[in-house]
Order: C-alpha cells, then structure tokens, then sequence
C-alpha cells in the first residue's frame, strides 16, 4: 500500500489539479445555477494553470531572474544556478487573461437571461422558454399547417 | 476499325435545348414567343443529331470531351450506333409531342406551362445526354438530371395526389441514382475507367464472381427507370401528369433511358462474354419474363386508359430487356429495335389517350361506349398503335418480336418462346376490349363528330402512319434496322 | 519604396493584423457615420482576401512561407506558417468573410437594430480569431485564437433571438470553455515532454516518446476539444441552438467558417503535430470515422424531424462535418481529397443555404418551412440559389456536393470500408428528403392561391452574394479537375506523408 501512497505524495500537484479539475467540471455539467456553472468553470480552468505553473517548478529552482546580473562581473557563476521554467508562467498569465473575459462574457449573459426569464435556474428557463413556443412536436407543427390549408 | 471523328456537334446537340429552356422562362410572359423557341429548339437538336447519322452508318463514331471533370474522369460524348439509335427516336418524337403539347395544355388551360416546357426542354437535353454519353459517369450525371428535370412535370397539377405520386417517383428515381453511383464506383475501382466500350470494359472479368453478381444486381436497381418489376410502381403512378409527359417522357425519354442504360451496362460495360461466362444472362432472362407476364396481367385489370397503358408499357420494356440478356444477335437486334419501335407506337396510344381527355373528358375505358363515333380518326390511330403492340402485321411491333422469337429460337429455350407468345395473346386481351368498347358498343347518349383540335390531331396521325411505315418497310436503308445492324455487329464483334 | 516593402514582406501576418485593427477602428468609424461599417467591413474584408490569395499564390510558386513574429527565431518565437493546406483555408475564410460582408448590411439592419457598429465590430475580431487559428505555427498562439474566435462567436449568438440567442449563447459557451479547457490541458501534456510549442518542432520531437501515455492523453484530449468545437455526433448538443438563434448573417459565417476552422485544426494537429502513423496506430482514425459515419446518419435523420430552417441546416451541418471528417478519418490520399473538397464545398453550400434563409427571414418574417408555400413566384432568385445549394447538399451531379461524395465513396471503398460507402449514399437520400419537401412547398403550393403572389426579391445586396456563390457551387461541381490535381492531391500527400509539394 505503501506503494500507492509514495506515487501520491511524489506527484501529489497532479493528483490535486486532477482533483480540482473534475471539481469543476462536475459543476459545469451538474449544477442548474448558471452562476454555479460559471464558478464551475472557473474552477476547471484554475485547475489547469496550477498544473502549468506546478510543471514549471523545478526543486531547488530559483525565480528565473539571471543571478548577479546587472553589473556583469558574476555572470559566469549563473551556469551554475537552477532557473525555473518561465514559460508555463507566461503562457498562463495569458491563459488567465482569456479566462476573466471568457467569465465577463459569461456574466454578461446571465445578466440578460435574468433580465429577460427572472431567474437564474435552468430548469426555470427551459420551462419560460417552452411556454413561449407552444409545445408542438415537429410533426404536429406540420400537422397543423396541413389542416390550415397548407401543402 | 472504327474510326473516330472528333466534332462538337453531340455537345451542341444537348445543349440546344437547354438553351432554350433558358429562353423560354425569359419568354415565360408570351406564350407563342416562349413556345416557338420549343418548335426552333425541337428541329434543331433534331437536325445535329440527323447530321450525325451518315457518318455513324459508315462504322464511324464521333466523340466530344467537354471537361475532365476530376482527373481520368471526363464529361465526355461518343456518338455510336446504339446511342444515335436513342437519341433520333426522342428528338423526332419531341417534334411532335411539343405540337401536341400546345394543344393539349392550351384546351385545358393547365397553370404554370411555362414551367412545364421549361422541364419539358431539359428533360429532353438529358436524355439525348444519356444517349451520347461516352462513360458511366456522364451518364450517371444525365440520368439525375432527368429525374430531377421530370419531377415538376409529374408534380404538374399540384394536387396532394399529384404530390404523393411525385414523391413516389421520386423516391424510386432517386435510390435508383444512388445504387447506379454504387456501381459506378466499384467498376471505377476496380478498372479505373468507365467508359464504354464495344467488347465491355477491361478488367471486368477480373472482379469476383459474388462481387459480379452484387454489381449486377445494383446496376439493374440502378436502372429502375426501366421499370421492371418489382421497381416498376412509379410508373402508373406518374400517370398523373399531362398526357404529353406520360406520352413523350414515360413511353419514351425516360423509361428508354433506363433501359438504355441497362443495354449499355449489359453489353458495353460487362460486356456479351462476362455476361454469357458469368451465367447472368440466364437468370436475368427468367427475371424479366416474369415482368413481362405479370404486367400484361395487372394492364387487363386497369380501367384507367393510362394506367392500362402505363404497364403495357411495363411489360414492353421488358422485351427489351430480354432482348439484350439473349445475348445472341438476333436477340440483341430484336431488343435494341424495340427501343424505336415500341416508342412510334406507344407514343400513337398515349397522344390517343390525351386526345380522348381533352375532347371527350374521358379517361376511363368503361365510359368510352362508342366513342369512335365521336372522334373516329383518334381511334383509328389507337387501333393501329395497338395492333402494332400486339404483333400484327403491318403494324411495325411484328419485327422486333419476329427478332426476339429468332434470339430465343436459337437458344432452344421453349420456355422464352412460350413466354414471348403467352404475353401476345395478353397484349390482344387487353388492348382489344378497348377498340371493341371505342368501335362496337353504343354510346350511352348521342355523340357527334367533334374530333381534338389539329395541333394534337396531326402528331398522332403521323406517328401513327410512321408505325406502318417502319413495319412494312423495316430494311429502308438508313432506318432503324440499319443502325441496329451496327450496334450489333459492334458488340457481338461483327456477324 | 521601403513602405511597400514592409507591406509585401509582412503580408502573412496582415492577414491577422488587418481584420484586428479593423475591428477595433469599427466603433470609431461608427460614431462618425452608423452606416459608415458596413463599407468599412466590406473594405477590411476585401483587403483580406487579397492577401490571402496574395499569400495563397506565393505558396503554390514558392513553397511554404514562414514567417517568424517580431523577428524571433522559431522554436523560441511564434512562427506564423502558411502552407498549401491553410492557405486554401485561410483563403476561404476571407471569401466567405467578404460575401457575408456584402449582404449582411440589410439582414443586420433589421435583425441587430441599433447595434449595427458592435455587430461589425466583433464581425471582423471573429474574422481576426479564425484567420489566427488557421496560419499560425505555434500551439499556444493557436490556443489564444481559439479563444478570440469563441467568444466572439458568443457575443453574435447573444445579439440573435431575444432570450433565446442568450442562452443559446451561454451553452455554448460552456461547452466552448469545456473543450478550450481540454485543448489547453492538452498543450500542457505535450508541451511538459516536448518542451516546445512550436508545431513543426513538436512533430521532430513526438516519435521518439510516442510510447508514453503522457502522449496519448494529449491526443485524447485534443479529439475531445475540437470533437465539440465541431459539434461531432455526440457533442454536438450546443450546435442547433447556436446556429438557430443567432442573427442570419452570423448564422452563415459561424456555419460557413467556424466548425471548418475547427475541423481544419483537428487535421491539423493529427497530422502536422503527430503523425498520421502514430494516430492510426492508436486507433483514433477508426474511432474519428465511426464517430463521423454516426454524425453523418444521426445528423440527416434529426434534420428531417425539423420545421425551423435553420434548425434544419444547422443538423445538415451535423451530418456534413460527419462528411469531412470521415473523409480523414479514411487517411488515404482519395479519401482525404474528399475529405479537404468537401471543407471547401461545404462552406460555399452550407453559407448560401443560411444566406438564403436570412434573405427568406428579411422579407417574409417566416422560417418554419411549411409557410414557404409560394416563395418561389414570390422570390425566383432567391428560391433558386436555394435550389442549387440544397441539389448540391444533395450531391447531384454537376454540384460541388456531388464531388467531394464521389471522393469519400470512393476513397470508403479504396479503404475496403463498404459500410461507410453505404452509409454516404443513404445519407444524400435522406438529405432528398428534408430538402425536397421545402421544393415542394416552394414551388408546388396551391396554384389559385400562388396566382395573386407578388415579385418581392430581396435586395441587391443580398442577392449579389448569394448568387455568386450559386454560381461557384456549380462551377466547382464541373471544374474541380485542376484544384484537385494541383492542390487537393498533392495536399493529401503531403498530409500522409507521401511526399507531393512541399
């Protein structure tokens, strides 16, 4: 059992991403309140910048600024220094930018759809949105375009 | 041996109607404008493809590549025998039907003509198409085309019947065009052409026997425009349309094409030996017998003229058919004749049947007590277009089945021959009791001589005396026997 | 002429830059003048086409064009690429961009009141997204163009149908961020064993680790992603709302572009990022073509079920991606051909088709298609750009749609799949069906009642597109002989690995 624990704890930022992520996709799928929804999706793409930023580390890395820099007499120790990766950083500051507009874009959204059905629930707005259309099946639909002297 | 002359004349000969049909939707305002396109068009496209026919009949063939549509697959023409053969009975024919369409639409005071002769032109154009088509693959594109173009014209009156029975034919047209492009592409993988050829394609024979057979098969669905049984139900039900459609596009044009195309895919793509090595022909000979008899039966049970006639038609189709599958001369001279033959006489009958209901609002066989008295020159032209369906002479219907007898003689095969003379006696049981009700019986009410109006009048008169002609003088050089002659000799490798 | 200069040598990335500035001039523009965006668009999307046709003919006479942004070298900097395969990509988003342009004004006018500017706006930013997605060489470049090319999608389907649009919009954006999420994660995966984000360096890298699952889970991941940026058979739930709702112009461009986009990335990274060996040895290619043959059936059935026009296209969408994607699922050179004419010919059918139903929406207010009855008198041309879009939808000979099915048939059979071969010719049945009883209903309604029915075209400037593209849809059915030898072909060569053009 050991064994199990040990692979855990090594990788343990995996197992916690993994965990967050279907946190949040759980949410996205399962929850009826859009603003839930929202939060779940959040939490999902949360979940994969900690896993850039963790992939990123290096142990016993350091900030990747060249040490000694500015004056130049020390440069030739840098070699000798573990940067972490800045990459990942880079590319998820970028990440997070695209994920505040995609939440703005998202509430922007819901502030309509409460404007126009009152509520925030989606089972509350499937049913305003079927009261509005008449529940016809298709084919009843086209029934009744037949009876009204159509085709 | 046979050379090759490259011309552009078949192209130009489908696409004058499609011109036309361009012309006369801009025309659609002016009815004698718009339909004198048809009659300029109709005598044109008849004139290029006449042109042709010397140079046929010298052995020669001329060919058109328009497009290489994908690479190794062109849109092509190749004018042989068999496909001038085709293509001078439906552009002749169209002479007359546009003569009679015009009186027939106009006494009616049908709705919508500009659409119906706009169809009716490119209708036309597709299937001179299939005629000249120099591969499958053109074919296949007038084949659609012609289903799609004819829909409108079954469809014509608008009615929730005439909507069904559209779809009905639809619906069989277009599972047809799928299988025919099922097979289209096997052979293609399978040879890497599709382009006809007199001995059958290359490379046939090295397709499996199962596959053969499975490709047979979907070839024959393919030309369910031949309308053998059992995919023969759209046929009487695209009676719904105007009489000049069911004249020139269901006697003609569009039930020939599928047999035209099953003649092309029996003897220029599988070829006489595949066909006879392989065993189909056998089988398929017992198959389209079957169709023959049992259509003459369901004719006898139709009271509807047109209906009767629809699968009188049915069952004809599959003289052909048979012819073709005999694979012997005779029997492929009796089949390819019957193409020209059965469409001078069965045209005679449908433009009879049209006449009948815009003069005498007739269409039913059980109201038509003397109705000779009232338009004798109409029935005489249906008796003789009768007679010729059952086999007598004069009549030009005595030949090609003096050929298939022939064909099936020569194979010993009692069976064929007992089919072929059971079917006559079937052909005179239900075309009789038409001329004895029309000639003998009398009339329910006084009926005087009011015969229709002379632009249907003189078309089926002519067609009529042209059915004699071609029974009494079936060897005239340059007539149908001629042509067939070589498209025979072609694909039996000479006689 | 040094400004000149600087023009023809950064003519790949104008191509993004362009619709960008543009976009983001357009609320400027709209303040001088409301109607002023509209030529505006029209003038940014012409100067896009040209440089992709531009770009497109310095690809077919000189090879492959890569351009390294701001000077980097690749693999550190972002490389943008143009090759055969997202030229002619590339080329069709700026054609299909500019016909929708010139016929949105009247559509936008009536069904956007008021928010023209903004419309137009985020219009060209979504133009920006796809043309980013398409030409650049760099996996997290391509990443961030997804997103731009999402969430302006969102913001078009939000201004369609009151309510409806809006939530329309808001599950797709889920399902959007769903599959973003999964193709970033994916990124991850591959850039955690690579160490590079740049495509062509990835591909050097990738064979010799294709045995780790790491790999593997990328792959997965990808499909998964850009299986719903599609809408493949069983995710394609957000699509109809999506495409139903949104207003007719957006309509025909989110049709027209965004799902080839996707499909044209899939490819994409199946192909240029791993290789076509290592996708069909893990079996993807065969679980991508059932998946499709399943699209394709699915798709065709539930578009018969519908009354709505644009519910109707938007399942016809369904079944048509089902098309391309079956075609490269085939991975041999016929069934990609099909597969790569098929993006082509979808989008010039699938736009003309939508334009057709906003042009039917502008003037008569009615999209249930059993209303239709006599719109044939009403609108001849209109009705018959319908007409041939719908027979190419069909695959009647003589149309686009019928040569790209001639390919993938055949290429099903090359491939001794006879299944999919049957699957292809029931579809163009079923697609008779839905399409021919609005025929029927266009054309054959009641005669005495059609008599007192008016001429009533749509304006010019909707005509004018919808008939160019008519008109291509019949060019290209008889004269697809040079493309497909000169860059289908070689295209789906080059793809498989076959060698061809460079």
């Amino acid at each position: 059992m050991t064994g199990i624990i040990d692979v855990v704890y090594a990788e343990y930022n995996y197992w916690i991403y993994v965990t967050l992520m279907m946190i949040g996709f759980y949410a996205m799928i399962a929850k009826k309140n859009l603003i839930k929804k929202v939060i779940g999706a959040n939490i999902f793409q949360t979940a994969i910048f900690l896993f850039y930023v963790s992939l990123a580390d290096i142990t016993g890395g350091t900030a990747p600024i060249l040490v000694g820099g500015h004056g130049g007499e020390h440069v030739e120790h840098a070699a000798d220094v573990i940067y972490t990766n800045p990459v990942p950083h880079c590319l998820i500051l970028t990440a997070i930018v695209v994920s505040v507009s995609t939440t703005a874009v998202a509430l922007a959204l819901i502030i309509r759809i409460y404007n126009e059905y009152g509520s925030l629930d989606e089972d509350v707005i499937l049913a305003a949105r079927k009261s509005l259309q008449p529940e016809f099946s298709e084919y009843a639909r086209q029934k009744e375009v037949i009876d009204d002297g159509g085709i | 041996m046979v050379t090759e002359i490259n011309s552009i004349i078949p192209l130009l000969a489908v696409l004058v109607s499609m011109l036309a049909s361009v012309l006369i939707l801009a025309f659609g305002k002016y009815p004698n404008i718009r339909e004198g396109w048809t009659f300029v068009a109709a005598f044109i496209k008849f004139g290029l493809v006449i042109s042709m026919l010397p140079l046929i009949l010298k052995g020669n063939v001329v060919t058109y590549t328009v497009v290489e549509m994908f690479p190794n697959l062109p849109i092509a023409f190749k004018v042989d025998a068999f496909g001038i053969l085709f293509a001078i009975t439906s552009s002749f024919l169209w002479i007359f039907v546009s003569s009679y369409s015009i009186g027939y639409m106009r006494s009616l005071k049908e709705h919508a003509q500009t659409r119906y002769f706009f169809c009716f032109a490119i209708a036309l154009s597709s299937a001179v198409g299939i005629a000249f088509s120099a591969n499958l693959f053109t074919l296949f594109l007038f084949y659609e085309l012609l289903t799609i173009s004819t829909y409108p014209l079954v469809a014509h009156i608008e009615t929730p019947e005439a909507i069904s029975s559209g779809r009905k034919y639809l619906t069989y047209l277009m599972i047809a065009g799928v299988s025919l492009l099922f097979s289209i592409l096997v052979v293609y993988h399978y040879t890497g052409t599709t382009e006809f050829s007199f001995a059958g394609i290359a490379g046939m024979d090295a397709i499996p026997q199962t596959t053969l057979v499975i490709l047979f098969v979907t070839f024959m669905i393919g030309c369910a425009k031949a309308a053998f049984m059992p995919l023969h139900a759209w046929l009487p039900a695209a009676m719904i349309a105007p009489t000049p459609v069911s004249a020139l596009l269901h006697a003609v044009a569009v039930v020939k094409a599928g047999v035209f195309t099953a003649l092309r895919v029996i003897l220029y793509v599988f070829g006489v030996d595949l066909i006879r090595d392989s065993g189909i022909w056998l089988y398929m000979a017992y198959f389209v017998s079957i169709t023959i008899i049992l259509a003459s039966v369901y004719a006898l049970m139709q009271d509807n003229l047109k209906k009767r006639l629809a699968y009188s038609t049915v069952s004809q189709l599959s003289y052909i058919l048979l012819g073709a599958v005999l694979i012997t001369p005779h029997g492929i001279t009796g089949g390819m004749l019957h193409i020209p033959y059965h469409a001078f006489m069965k045209i005679t009958l449908f433009m009879c049947a049209g006449a009948l209901i815009v003069t005498a609002r007739k269409e039913n066989i059980s109201e038509m007590n003397g109705i000779a008295r009232q338009m004798p020159i109409t029935m005489l032209a249906f008796t003789v277009g009768a007679l010729g369906m059952i086999g007598m002479p004069p009549v030009g219907g005595y030949v090609t089945k003096w050929f298939l007898l022939l064909g099936a003689a020569e194979l010993h095969s009692m069976i064929l021959i007992a089919v072929l003379l059971v079917s006559a006696v079937l052909n005179a049981a239900y075309f009789f009791p038409v001329i004895y009700v029309a000639f003998f019986k009398k009339p329910d009410h006084e009926l005087k001589y009011k015969e229709a109006p002379l632009t249907m009048l003189v078309p089926l008169v002519v067609t009529a005396i042209i059915s004699i002609v071609i029974g009494i003088w079936p060897d005239a050089p340059g007539m149908f026997l001629d042509i067939v002659n070589i498209a025979v000799a072609n694909v039996t490798g000479g006689i | 002429m040094a400004g000149f200069e600087i023009i023809t040598n950064n003519l790949p990335v104008f191509a993004v830059v362009v619709p960008l500035i543009a976009g983001f001039l357009t609320p400027i523009v709209g303040w001088i003048d409301r109607r002023l965006p509209w030529y505006w668009v029209m003038l940014a999307m012409f100067v896009v086409l040209l440089i992709t046709l531009s770009n497109l003919v310095t690809v077919i006479n000189s090879g492959t064009i890569h351009y390294k942004l701001g000077g980097w070298d690749p693999p550190f900097g972002i490389e943008y690429v143009i090759d055969l395969l997202n030229g002619f990509v590339c080329l069709i988003i700026a054609f299909i961009g500019f016909m929708v342009s010139i016929y949105s004004v009247e559509s936008v006018k009536k069904e956007v009141p008021g928010k023209t500017t903004q419309f137009y706006s985020v219009f060209l930013l979504l133009i920006t997204g796809l043309m980013g997605m398409t030409i650049t060489g760099d996996i997290f470049n391509f990443y961030v163009f997804l997103e731009i090319s999402s969430l302006t999608a969102y913001a078009l389907i939000a201004m369609g149908d009151r309510g409806d649009g809006v939530v329309a919009s808001f599950n797709y954006l889920i399902m959007g961020t769903v599959a973003a999420s999964f193709i970033l994660l994916g990124i991850g995966y591959l850039y955690a064993v690579t160490g590079t984000l740049n495509m062509a360096d990835m591909q050097n890298l990738l064979p010799s680790i294709y045995e780790s699952k790491v790999v593997l889970a990328a792959l997965a991941f990808f499909m998964a992603g850009f299986s719903i940026k599609v809408g493949l058979f069983p995710l394609h739930a957000w699509l109809p709302d999506a495409y139903t709702h949104a207003p007719s112009t957006a309509s025909a461009l989110i049709a027209g572009l965004m799902t080839k986009v996707g499909v044209y990335a899939m490819i994409r990274f199946m192909f240029c990022v791993f290789t076509p060996a290592f996708v069909i040895d893990v079996n993807m290619t065969e679980i991508l073509t059932w998946a499709a043959a399943l699209a394709i059936i699915v798709g065709s059935v539930l578009a018969i079920a519908q009354s709505d026009i644009k519910r109707m296209l938007a399942y016809s969408s369904i079944s048509q991606i089902g098309y391309i994607l079956l075609g490269f699922g085939l991975v041999n050179v016929i069934g990609i051909t099909g597969g790569l004419l098929h993006i082509m010919n979808h989008a010039l059918m699938k736009c003309a088709l939508f334009l057709v139903a906003g042009a039917v929406f502008y003037k008569t207010d009615i999209r249930n298609i059993y209303q239709f009855q006599g719109l044939g008198k009403k609108m001849p041309v209109t009705t018959t750009v319908f007409l041939i879009a719908a027979l190419s939808m069909i695959g009647v000979p003589g149309t686009v749609g019928f040569t790209s099915k001639w390919y993938l048939a055949l290429g099903s059979i090359v491939a001794d799949q006879w299944i999919f071969v049957a699957v292809i010719l029931v579809s163009s049945l079923l697609n008779i069906v839905y399409f021919w009883r609005i025929f029927d209903n266009i054309w054959f309604g009641h005669p005495h009642e059609i008599e007192n029915i008016k001429r009533d075209e749509a304006p010019l400037t909707m005509l004018i597109p919808m008939v160019i593209l008519a008109i291509l849809c019949v060019y290209f059915g008889f004269f697809s002989g040079y493309p497909i030898e000169h860059i289908f072909e070689p295209l789906a060569k080059t793809l498989l690995g076959l060698g061809g053009v460079p």
